[in-house]
């Protein structure tokens, strides 16, 4: 593939380099790998587009319920099923309760949800595929073989299967459990690349010179497969979103009184057609957010590997 | 190539068998199918309750190593159990696979087709703006999900069937119920029916093959044949088509096969929105009747399709690479 072979070159390719000004080229000292990765990410407006569109959702999710008068849990019982409104900015639902507050409510469940998840998700992935790849041997055949076991069995499948246990504890345990299912595919992934970092002489020299495996794996593997970790951790927030989200919307996720992106859409849209603020505000939320998060993550990609995605040429 | 091919279906075959019966425990486990019939005025008698528990083979009482056996060796012989309306399940399979495979194949064959078209027309006119309103636009279809998708779809469409007064697009369903009239009322009936699902499919499927085939399509741009069929004086749209897209095809295949086993699995969000009874809507209906035959049922079917996509597109693969039938 060719994004392992740039992610293991040593030097990035001189072309691909960004031009300097003569004034840098002055004070031109050695670029490291995260400084060069950091200035073909400041150049790509696509990040820029990502970061302040996921800033501002953020910001509204914790700063907008203190400038409002409702709160996710009041219900305004003279304003029923009532439109967009200078009172109700959403509008409110069957019950008087308002969609504004309960978008922004749900909102912040779907960001710790992503947030928690997704980065979770690729921790695993990393200490089961750079174990199963420095180890080898029979502890690698198994662990390869219990990913292609749970590639077979559809992740939302086993989710929805296993929601009757989850959905009578909290969303606590529903992020724990999106985590567990989603990691396989960057085990694989990080395997493959542990396995070619192996037989590199620095991973031997601190073999020889009598490093321990946890610490080698710590030290010198993980920190070179980490932009790779970095940038699925950031796609996991947006998946797991939208896992959540989907799970939800079928009765198998977040369970009510608790709110989520999810359970918005699924309460609105019963209603999408007659009262269609119900069910389009939330889901405008939901996409903004996560088209926000896909343009950093794939920034991100361009940045690391510039021979993917958009950027090449 | 022939023993590696055996060897793997082997593995796959040990693979499907043990998902399966990890299906099988995982939903004995988590469903309670006892709970439907206690709690009922008047209540049912133990005895009967005990008979028509053992007709499912779901008796909490059996042991579960017990009930797993009974389940797999009917499986073995072809008897994948009762659903909960005492139907066979291999035969509500097979319908229910049938009415999938009609909401999925059009779909996802017209949605390959724009997404390789798509990715082509982005990867020579890379940069162009025509370029980057593609790319743009295929991460809002991803960053949007699949029943939201279908829901705006829907809106949209009882918009325009207001507007004109006439129900055109209709969207519950397989096709209306009652219809009467010659093969042309049903086709139109039905071809209306799907248009909806449809849509959406294609606007999923051809987001996410543009994209990989824009990839694909830039690796091969860059290769030195194309170069060397334009120095031998081929027309730049002779080489591309003749000596580009057809090697471009070639992981794309790959990918379509692959990408059908676990369409069958995404499509349950489809399925549910549009109320079509297809085997995604299956297993999401069975759990919540906690319907444990239909659940390992239609979780078995899903991995051996699964398994059956993934093995023809690496013998595809090696059937369409020469490099890697060696």
């Amino acid at each position: 593939m060719s994004l392992s072979e740039t992610l293991l070159a040593e030097e990035p390719d001189a072309a691909l380099e960004p031009e300097l000004t003569p004034a840098e080229q002055g004070r031109r000292k050695p670029l490291s790998r995260g400084g060069l990765i950091w200035r073909r990410l400041r150049s790509t407006p696509r990040f820029w587009v990502g970061v302040g569109l996921f800033a501002f959702l953020v910001a509204w999710a914790y700063l907008g319920p203190l400038v409002y008068p409702y709160g996710p849990d009041d219900r305004d019982i003279y304003n029923m099923g009532m439109g967009p409104t200078m009172m109700h900015w959403f509008g409110t639902d069957s019950i008087g309760m308002d969609i504004y507050a309960q978008t922004i409510s749900g909102l912040q469940k779907s960001l710790v949800i992503g947030l928690v998840a997704g980065p979770l998700s690729t921790l695993i992935a990393a200490i089961v595929g750079s174990v199963a790849g420095y180890l080898g041997g029979i502890v690698d055949k198994s662990i390869a073989w219990v990913i292609d076991l749970l590639l077979v069995l559809p992740s939302f499948f086993l989710l929805v299967l296993l929601s009757p246990i989850f959905t009578q504890l909290s969303w606590v345990f529903l992020t724990l459990f999106l985590s567990i299912f989603s990691w396989m595919i960057m085990a694989q992934v990080v395997r493959s690349q542990t396995r070619s970092l192996k037989n590199r002489e620095f991973v031997k020299a601190a073999r020889f010179m009598g490093m321990s495996t946890p610490q080698i794996i710590a030290k010198h593997i993980i920190p070179n497969i980490a932009s790779l970790l970095i940038i699925d951790a950031t796609l996991g927030v947006a998946a797991m979103i939208l896992s959540e989200t989907s799970l939800s919307f079928f009765g198998f996720g977040v369970k009510p009184p608790a709110v989520s992106l999810g359970t918005l859409l699924s309460d609105g849209t019963g209603a999408a057609l007659t009262r269609p603020w119900l069910f389009v505000f939330p889901a405008a939320v939901l996409i903004v957010l996560l088209f926000a998060i896909s343009l950093i993550g794939d920034a991100f990609r361009d940045a690391v590997d510039p021979t993917s995605g958009a950027n090449r040429g | 190539m022939f023993v590696y091919l055996v060897r793997r279906i082997v593995n796959y075959i040990i693979l499907t068998v043990i998902a399966s019966c990890l299906a099988y425990v995982l939903a004995s486990l988590s469903l309670n199918p006892t709970a439907k019939y206690l709690g009922r005025n008047p209540p049912v008698d133990p005895h009967s309750l005990q008979n028509i528990l053992n007709k499912f083979g779901v008796n909490p009482d059996v042991p579960l190593i017990e009930r797993l056996w009974h389940w797999f060796s009917g499986v073995l012989h072809g008897d994948f159990g009762l659903a909960i309306n005492s139907e066979p399940i291999s035969r509500v399979i097979w319908e229910r696979a049938g009415i999938s495979l009609q909401l999925l194949l059009i779909g996802s064959i017209i949605g390959a087709v724009l997404g390789v078209v798509l990715g082509v027309w982005g990867a020579v006119r890379q940069y162009k703006a025509s370029d980057s309103i593609v790319t743009y636009l295929s991460y809002i279809v991803f960053s949007t999900p699949t029943f939201v998708i279908a829901i705006f779809l829907m809106i949209a469409a009882t918009a325009l069937n207001r507007a004109i007064g006439h129900q055109l697009i209709t969207f519950t369903g397989q096709y209306s119920a009652g219809i009467s009239g010659g093969f042309f009322t049903q086709f139109g009936d039905r071809a209306a029916h799907l248009l909806l699902p449809t849509i959406v499919l294609v606007l999923t499927s051809a987001a996410s093959y543009s994209r990989y085939q824009r990839n694909v399509m830039l690796d091969v741009l860059g290769a030195d044949y194309i170069r060397t069929a334009r120095a031998k004086g081929r027309t730049r749209g002779a080489a591309l088509i003749r000596h580009g897209v057809r090697v471009a095809l070639i992981p794309m295949s790959t990918f379509f096969a692959y990408s059908f086993g676990t369409l069958v699995a995404g499509a349950s969000m489809l399925e549910i929105v549009f109320s079509w009874h297809g085997m995604g809507e299956l297993l999401l209906t069975s759990i919540n009747t906690s319907d444990i035959n239909a659940v390992a049922g239609s979780t078995l079917f899903t991995a051996v399709l699964i398994l059956c996509s993934s093995t023809l597109s690496e013998v595809l693969y090696a059937a369409l690479d020469p490099r890697v039938r060696s």
